[in-house]
């Protein structure tokens, strides 16, 4: 493994799901890198496909949904060859997922410390319960949870919901992971948790060197958090490149249309722009960029896959026409 | 319900036809009806019967004269012992299929799991009893099919169980009545594996690294045990209740058959006393459950409630 190996690849992604009405195409040759303690945003709105990504890379795509091809490359090992004994072992141990409901993700009837304490020993079953047990209360410690000896004996039930995503994401830091795929973990949350829960999160990336993909529909998460974002429209990422850029200087007509449509200051009283039409359903994309009938810049070339273009360094870009003037104001 | 028992008991009926000898005299008669107080109001009798019952007393059997209760007390633990047996083996059997059911919904082994149950649904327990007579006790000659075969004393109390031949003669009944209830356990238990196995909390513990069995065994398990305790506390108060056919049909000595002869003879004593006995049983076995409830499932502990 040298050292600019990236930390997880995926090249060409595809899962499908074989449903009785038809093949969705959920996530349809995704390609994106996470290097060594990176944050990448996977954005998107609801039937993106992010969610599938991460549950693709992790290996657990609920049936009728399969992966058809690609590669995920961790450390240089794809992950898709692994079998289930050996993806089983990486599971939870050197890449961990929170999920979006914190409500729902603990098992109700179980302690927490049990939870907590199962999560070692099943990669590890020589540490001793007592060890495990400390190790637990460190982690609760490190997501700000006070009291964590008190907390190890409760159910979760008794915890409120932004303590339960705290948990969770000690669950998920308990074996030092690599790699952290985190699918809308502070969607469900309120706005002041939703930040504690952020700040918890960079914080500890940034002491532990893990590496992140963060999965949101919100624009303004990604914006304190990512070094990178993906945005992803139908199945595909439409545009990638580092946080900054993108935001700042969209390319791709979805982009801009997704940043157009967040309040800011200089846009009070006015009327906020809206992407027209619908997202279109998985089952039935169109012919060509999945975009081109709710864009405005569409023609009849865009009837044909758009393949990926650089039009700028480290920008990744699928569209024929592609926003190039660096001046032109977002959201026009 | 002591009266609405005591009434209806007692309008059915002659007593007295049944007992005597058809040549008695009248005289004879008159002396008999003296004697188990028949002569008096109907309300007096109730009356009579609660004063006595509060004393722990609930009569005297018309047919042996002897203490009501202690004749159904003397017969308990052999329906007890048929019924727990029963429900043991509801959840010994019941639980695994259910799951297994459940987690291959659509695979030809869990359809003929779902298929079978069906029929341990459908099928009237006697019939079913009758036929495992004639399969297993007439033509294959494996098992015993009437008593309770040798029983060993223990604390008091007679058992089968613990002696081979006393278990085989056990294994036929059991099985006879714990069907309906593991077909009512498959149905339970698959249905709550279904639900679980959609649950984010069983694809957390997967993303968690736990093996399979970790997550069946642990986090399906102690979820889909809430329901399953809960209906089969309800159901072992009818199991012992109604354990009436399947002792009928295996000639098991317990409380059910005695009811059935008690009918017979219009031994109205033991009737009510038996009623009253399987209400007490009832509201005990309710009160276990609810015990049982709040050690299975966190949520309903009062005592942690307030952190």
């Amino acid at each position: 493994m040298s050292a600019d190996t990236p930390t997880l690849d995926v090249r060409e992604l595809k899962t499908h799901f074989f449903t009785k009405a038809g093949v969705a195409r959920a996530v349809d040759g995704v390609s994106f890198t996470v290097g060594k303690g990176e944050v990448v945003g996977l954005v998107g709105e609801s039937g993106s496909g992010k969610s599938v990504t991460g549950f693709s890379i992790i290996g657990l795509v609920d049936p009728p949904g399969r992966v058809v091809s690609g590669e995920v490359l961790y450390n240089g090992q794809n992950l898709l060859d692994l079998s289930d004994e050996g993806m089983r072992k990486l599971r939870g141990d050197r890449i961990a997922m929170i999920f979006q409901d914190p409500m729902m993700t603990l098992n109700p009837v179980l302690r927490v410390d049990t939870q907590m304490v199962e999560t070692i020993r099943a990669h590890d079953p020589s540490v001793s319960k007592t060890d495990a047990l400390a190790r637990a209360r460190d982690a609760l410690g490190q997501v700000g949870i006070p009291a964590p000896d008190e907390r190890l004996r409760s159910y979760p039930h008794q915890f409120s919901g932004g303590m339960r995503q705290r948990v969770a994401i000690a669950i998920a830091l308990l074996n030092k992971p690599d790699l952290i795929i985190a699918d809308e973990p502070t969607t469900a949350l309120d706005v002041t948790i939703q930040g504690q829960i952020l700040y918890e999160a960079q914080k500890l990336c940034r002491e532990t060197g893990t590496s992140m993909i963060w999965i949101t529909h919100d624009l303004a998460v990604v914006a304190g958090l990512a070094d990178k974002i993906c945005v992803m429209y139908g199945g595909r990422i439409v545009e990638q490149g580092g946080i900054d850029d993108v935001l700042d200087h969209p390319v791709h007509p979805y982009t801009r249309g997704l940043l157009g449509s967040v309040p800011g200051h200089n846009t009070r009283g006015q009327r906020l722009y809206q992407i027209p039409g619908m997202a279109p359903s998985l089952l039935n994309l169109p012919e060509g960029c999945a975009f081109q009938a709710r864009c405005p810049r569409a023609d009849s070339a865009c009837r044909v896959e758009p393949e990926i273009t650089k039009p700028v360094e480290g920008r990744e870009v699928r569209c024929f026409h592609p926003h190039l003037d660096r001046n032109e104001e977002v959201g026009a | 319900m002591s009266l609405i028992v005591f009434v209806g008991v007692n309008v059915v009926g002659d007593p007295v036809d049944m007992l005597i000898n058809p040549e008695a005299d009248q005289a004879e008669i008159q002396r008999v009806i003296r004697d188990l107080g028949l002569d008096r109001p109907l309300h007096e009798q109730y009356l009579f019967f609660v004063g006595n019952a509060l004393e722990g007393d609930l009569g005297k059997s018309f047919i042996f004269g002897e203490s009501a209760l202690k004749l159904i007390v003397q017969r308990i633990p052999a329906t007890f012992e048929l019924a727990l047996t029963a429900l043991i083996l509801a959840v010994v059997i019941g639980v695994p299929l259910g799951v297994y059911a459940g987690m291959r919904p659509t695979a030809i082994s869990s359809r003929t799991i779902m298929a079978g149950s069906i029929l341990g649904f459908s099928l009237p327990t006697f019939w079913v009893g009758l036929m495992m007579i004639m399969v297993f006790a007439v033509m294959l000659g494996w098992l015993p099919s009437t008593g309770r075969g040798d029983t060993v004393e223990v604390l008091g109390i007679e058992v089968s169980f613990l002696t081979l031949d006393g278990l085989s003669h056990l294994l036929m009944p059991a099985l006879n009545l714990a069907l309906l209830k593991i077909s009512l356990v498959i149905r339970l238990a698959r249905a709550g594996t279904r639900e679980a196995m959609h649950q984010d909390y069983v694809k957390f513990a997967r993303a968690k690294g736990l093996s399979e069995s970790r997550v069946i065994l642990v986090h399906v398990l102690k979820n889909i045990m809430i329901p399953v305790v809960t209906v089969l506390g309800l159901e072992f108060g009818s199991l012992i209740a109604f354990s009436v056919v399947t002792e009928t049909v295996f000639a098991w000595p317990g409380m059910g058959k005695l009811l059935i002869d008690s009918l017979h003879n219009l031994d109205r004593p033991i009737i009510v006393a038996y009623l009253m006995i399987i209400v007490l049983i009832f509201v005990i076995i309710n009160l276990i459950v609810d015990v049982l409830y709040s050690v299975l499932d966190p949520r309903v502990r009062i005592k942690d409630a307030g952190q």
